[in-house]
């Protein structure tokens, strides 16, 4: 490890332009100039308006896509990143725990996950089928198959949408926990930008496509002193700076 | 209560035909009396159970074979653009073969054997099912193949939770539709160039103008063939289906 600092980068992105080229269609530029790192024991939200590349950003940090000029260090396969999809994207012929083991490497799967299955709420669960879980316990679930890689870096791609506020506010509480129990470095991909005010450490405003990196925002008021004003002002502020990404 | 629906419509059935017979001219249309009778008798002198065991060993060969390469070739067809631009014509061109001229060529070309008559049943049999698991393979959820990546799930998880389970709807359903196209075949092949088996019998039994016997055989292999529908196929199909 070298300078002080720099030890709890976990990983550096720098995508300087990634370009869609398919057959009998104009080339499409997704991204142009974002560049960002992750660190250890923080929440990164990424906001931007849709359709403005996070999607492909996603896929490049996570080393599923390598056709893109720039470079992803260290390579990511080697960094531990797990990953909760929007759309949970569970196996829905196994049950919940299948579902959670068949994400880890084989040697790992018999592992004792009664702790993980416990505070996730997941616990009388088990044997269920994903389709008898509702949006929100499906989610957890997801959450539940990356935690048991114990990843150093932990993807959220709009983990909160369509979910009921209570449901919402306990899967974002669940994630807060992560961070501060293991130091996990999260990057949260979002547009509901009073989330992101609520639990970020870092937010990184991205353009629309093709998607460059406008600024990166530190929050540095703690998590839980961040009130009603707090909150409002910030996103003012940010309206007013950022017309064409945060609204008012 | 279906089963009872199913059990009524079968004695109306019988009950129609009892009927009809009585009008009709015995020789063309037995009663089922007679036709139960007949049965009896082949049964006791043993021909039955050897025809119909013959034909379900011919059945059965022909059927894995044609499943198993009928759902790698489908699988392959399904997954890769050029196997499926190569092999859609000549697969094509053998769907609508007739399943006679199939035959004669195997026997043509394979001499009168039972080597021959599998085969028969089996290419007949193939391209239904690797156009069915065609289909399955062509749908895959992208979602899950990206999630299998993303969580770098090794082949053989991959194979045994991903893909499969998303073909086995699929693959029941060629099974289905597949038994029943393999046996009906099977008795063109068995009265075309076979010694023995329910085919050969029904058509001994047609040069002897012998229609009680002809419909006997036909009513025992079809109560085998929906036996083995109702206690293996139909079974297979809800478990596959279980966690829906």
């Amino acid at each position: 490890m070298s300078a002080a600092g720099a030890e709890s980068t976990l990983l550096t992105v720098r995508v300087d332009r990634k370009v869609y080229r398919r057959a009998r269609t104009e080339p499409v530029e997704a991204v142009r100039g974002l560049a960002f790192s992750l660190s250890a024991a923080e929440i990164t939200c990424l906001i931007g308006p849709s359709g403005a590349g996070k999607t492909t950003t996603l896929r490049i940090l996570l080393g599923l896509d390598h056709d893109f000029e720039g470079a992803v260090t260290p390579d990511p396969n080697a960094v531990g990143i797990a990953m909760v999809f929007q759309d949970p994207r569970l196996l829905p012929w196994r049950t919940i725990e299948q579902n959670v083991r068949l994400g880890l490497p084989r040697d790992r799967r018999g592992r004792d996950l009664d702790g993980l299955f416990e505070s996730l709420g997941l616990a009388p669960w088990r044997e269920r089928f994903p389709g008898a879980l509702s949006l929100g316990m499906q989610r957890r679930v997801a959450l539940a198959r990356a935690l048991a890689l114990e990843p150093r870096i932990l993807v959220l791609d709009e983990p909160f949408v369509s979910l009921d506020d209570t449901a919402a506010a306990g899967l974002r509480g669940l994630v807060v926990e992560t961070v501060a129990g293991r130091g996990t470095s999260i990057l949260m991909v979002t547009h509901n930008v009073a989330e992101a005010l609520e639990i970020a450490d870092r937010l990184l405003l991205v353009s629309a496509r093709p998607a460059s990196l406008l600024a990166t925002v530190p929050l540095d008021r703690p998590r839980g002193q961040r009130d009603r004003a707090f909150l409002e002002a910030t996103r003012a502020d940010l309206a007013a700076r950022f017309p064409g990404v945060i609204a008012q | 209560m279906a089963l009872i629906a199913r059990l009524v419509s079968l004695a109306v059935l019988l009950a129609l035909w009892q009927g009809v017979s009585v009008y009709a001219d015995v020789r063309t249309l037995p009663a089922p009396s007679a036709v139960l009778a007949f049965i009896i008798r082949e049964a006791e002198s043993g021909d039955l159970l050897f025809n119909v065991g013959v034909t379900l060993a011919r059945v059965g060969i022909s059927f894995v074979i044609a499943m198993s390469l009928g759902v790698l070739l489908g699988i392959a067809l399904g997954r890769s653009r050029l196997a499926d631009r190569l092999l859609d014509t000549p697969l094509l061109m053998v769907l609508n073969t007739p399943a006679l001229v199939i035959t004669v060529l195997a026997y043509v070309w394979l001499g009168l054997t039972e080597t021959a008559a599998i085969v028969a049943v089996a290419i007949n049999k193939l391209p239904n099912v690797a156009v069915i698991m065609r289909e399955g393979a062509r749908g895959l959820d992208p979602g899950l193949e990206e999630m299998a990546r993303t969580y770098r799930l090794d082949r053989r998880t991959w194979i045994a939770h991903v893909l499969l389970p998303q073909l086995q709807p699929f693959m029941v359903a060629a099974a289905r539709s597949g038994i029943s196209l393999a046996w009906k075949i099977v008795l063109v092949v068995e009265l075309l160039g076979r010694p023995n088996g329910v085919g050969f019998a029904i058509n001994y039994y047609f040069t002897l103008f012998d229609v009680t016997a002809v419909i006997g055989y036909s009513v025992v292999f079809m109560s085998v063939m929906l036996a083995i529908d109702a206690l293996i196929l139909q079974p297979l199909d809800a478990h596959v289906r279980r966690w829906r």
